[in-house]
């Protein structure tokens, strides 16, 4: 199938962060810049280089025994300085679903 | 209902076996993800956007009351608390933690249960009409025939390695519930000019980005040929499909290109050929398997409680007027209990919910439940005189929504709150409709309407079908709706068309207003059904509603 995660534009230079999802519980997770797994955006590593980025997303994806489908997020700093998403989907990644207060919302209180 | 057999629990038993291995291994590293996703895949088990996600079959929508309570449980005790059921008659569970899954399916299995061919190019979970057995306008139960197809095509080893997945459905009635002209294959009980029972079958329908009503292939199979015949379609598919191309992979596409003569030839050639080979096993099957379909021992009883409840209770009235159908047998009703609760999640039952639903089954159902493609449960073999107190009881679990067939009864994919293939939300959508049919208090007004969301170009909110189809997608990185008038999921089958530019997320409820209130307008009488109006005036009214006189003239 294809897959609905965004995908940046040639041309566009824009901030990522490596998300993936963690093997065991299926939680969303992102790669932090000390190289741990952190399930809230704002403590994501922003890369804003693109080779640095692949260079990142190739160590994600040499862990396959902690995260699953690692892949690069758009995101920016918002404005008070966080990691945030840049795009619906990965709010909603960042968040949980909209119809329960289900996921990160629940765990964490006030993504 | 269908019972298990010790080969069955078996072969069960081996597959969970099998699959704990399998996640033993990939948590130790001697299996790679690209190694382990067919394998989890094979067993039901996606990956979604915040969580893994289950999906168990309900093989033709039919529950016992002990396999809903292991649902509840399930719910309660490895996921949070509720469990999703989808328009394939599956329920999922979007939360489980990949660790517990082979318990979860060890569960399952003790309830006769599994999630074996809910995903991957295989013949899916076969689904039915969800009234079988019990509908007032049925010609046979299909569920005999379903459960013989699901015997055959489970781990059939030919059927594994298919060029994309395979639907089957079936009706045993000409009001076709069960929507078969948009599955791979359709299969319609009808009888022939001498009064014998077959199947007019339909192959090529199907929705998703290239949605096509299916064609018949066969007006009138007799019934013992429903075997070698079905294996006939699924082995010209293996033969002709497109494995070169995945969007174009599906029966559909080589009914499309070869057109349904060719496919006829093909498909009556490799019959003749399969056709001696079966020599009367799978009848004996069917024989076997038909007696545990044997209807209930209905009883006569005296209807007056339930006319007097009618009389003197307006709720109950409207309830009773909306989510009853007629039962075959007399002083019976079949009872339709919503899911769709204004601004709940369509499809969603809490376990609590499962729990009543499955004691009053018991109670009061002869033990059957069933799930409906359009996201409801049912109790299809009620007595009227129990009606009163099944509906109090339901009142009290929130489950007694007098809405079924209306503009609230939505169907609704998951969409982006779950799936990680959506390109929008869609239960949000789903939430504000609803809860602005119940602001306006018109939906008793405006009558039967199908209001049907997906989330994405795959469909499986069969958005196509509906009087009003809602299709989300992404538009410069926002969420963008668009509608689709004149869909018909019954045996009139219609696609809808595509009216014009989407709407945003916050114009999706408003535009959808707009259709109703121009529908009240526009139709000659209460009696004209939403479609029969659209064909009568035309798109351009509708169109106008929408978009403003001067863009529909533009459109
Ligand atoms: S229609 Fe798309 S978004 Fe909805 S459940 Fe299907 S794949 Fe997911």
């Amino acid at each position: 199938m294809t897959s609905a995660s965004p995908r940046r534009k040639p041309g566009a230079p824009q901030a990522q962060v490596v998300t993936a999802n963690e093997l065991l519980g299926g939680e969303v997770v992102y790669l932090t810049a000390d190289d741990r797994w952190t399930p809230r955006i704002a403590e994501a590593e922003l890369i804003e280089d693109e080779a640095h980025a692949q260079i990142r997303l190739l160590f994600a994806q040499g862990q396959p025994d902690r995260v699953v489908g690692a892949y690069l997020a758009p995101a920016r700093r918002g404005p008070g300085g966080a990691v945030e998403p840049a795009h619906f989907r990965e709010a909603f990644r960042a968040k949980g679903p909209s119809n329960y207060p289900h996921g990160k919302q629940e765990a964490l209180g006030n993504v | 209902m269908y019972e298990y057999s010790a080969e069955d629990r078996a072969f069960l038993a081996e597959r969970i076996r099998q699959f704990r291995a399998q996640v033993a291994r990939r948590l130790d590293g001697s299996l790679t993800e690209d190694e382990f996703r067919p394998l989890r895949l094979m067993n039901g088990v996606y990956l979604q956007l915040h969580a893994y996600m289950l999906r168990v079959a309900i093989p033709y929508g039919t529950l016992n009351p002990r396999q809903l309570r292991q649902l509840a449980m399930i719910a309660e005790r490895w996921d949070k608390g509720y469990g999703h059921f989808t328009t394939r008659q599956n329920i999922q569970f979007n939360w489980p933690r990949l660790i517990d899954i082979p318990d979860i399916l060890e569960a399952l299995a003790e309830v006769d249960m599994h999630a074996i061919q809910t995903s991957g190019n295989t013949v899916r979970n076969v689904t039915a009409d969800h009234f079988a057995g019990a509908a007032a306008d049925e010609i046979a139960d299909p569920r005999p025939w379903a459960e013989l197809l699901r015997q055959w095509s489970t781990d059939h080893p030919e059927f594994q390695f298919l060029p994309r997945k395979f639907k089957i459905a079936i009706t045993g009635s000409p009001r076709d519930r069960a929507a078969t002209a948009v599955h791979d294959i359709g299969l319609r009980i009808v009888r022939n000019a001498d009064g014998a029972e077959g199947f007019e079958v339909l192959v090529g329908g199907g929705l998703g980005r290239t949605p096509m009503l299916g064609k018949v292939v066969r007006s009138f199979l007799p019934k013992e040929d429903l075997l070698p015949y079905v294996e006939a379609i699924l082995s010209v598919f293996n033969e002709f499909g497109r494995r070169d191309n995945k969007y174009k992979a599906r029966i559909k596409i080589i009914v499309h290109e070869l057109g349904i003569e060719r496919i006829r030839e093909l498909v009556e050639a490799r019959f003749a050929e399969l056709r001696p080979s079966f020599t009367g096993v799978d009848q004996e099957v069917l024989a076997r398997i038909a007696r545990m379909f044997r209807a209930p021992d209905f009883v006569r009883r005296d209807t007056a409680p339930f006319e007097a409840a009618r009389a003197a209770d307006p709720v109950f009235r409207a309830w009773a007027d909306t989510n009853l159908a007629p039962h075959r047998t007399e002083g019976y009703a079949i009872a339709t209990i919503s899911l769709k609760a204004h601004g709940a999640t369509p499809g969603d039952a809490t376990a609590a919910q499962m729990r009543l639903v499955a004691d009053l089954a018991e109670e009061f159902g002869h033990g059957e439940i069933r799930v409906s493609h359009e996201q409801n449960l049912v109790l299809p073999h009620v007595h009227k005189a129990d009606l009163p107190e099944i509906h109090a009881r339901l009142k009290a679990a929130g489950l007694a929504t007098a809405n079924v067939g209306l503009a609230s009864d939505i169907i609704s994919c998951p969409g982006m709150d779950y799936c990680a293939l959506a390109t929008a939300r869609s239960i949000p959508v789903a939430q504000g409709i609803a809860r602005r049919v119940e602001e306006l208090r018109i939906e008793h007004e405006v009558g039967p309407m199908k209001i049907k969301i997906s989330g994405c170009i795959n469909a499986c909110g069969h958005h196509h079908l509906g009087d009003i189809g809602i299709l989300g997608l992404e538009r410069a990185g926002v969420e963008t709706y668009q509608i689709t008038l004149g869909g018909d999921a019954g045996p009139e089958a219609a696609i809808g068309s595509r009216t014009g530019p989407g709407f945003s997320y916050d114009e999706i409820v408003p535009a959808v207003e707009r259709l109703m209130l121009a529908y009240l307008e526009l139709r000659e009488s209460p009696a004209e059904r939403f479609g029969e109006t659209l064909r009568r005036v035309g798109h351009a009214p509708f169109h106008a509603a929408l978009y403003g006189e001067e863009k529909a003239d533009a459109a």
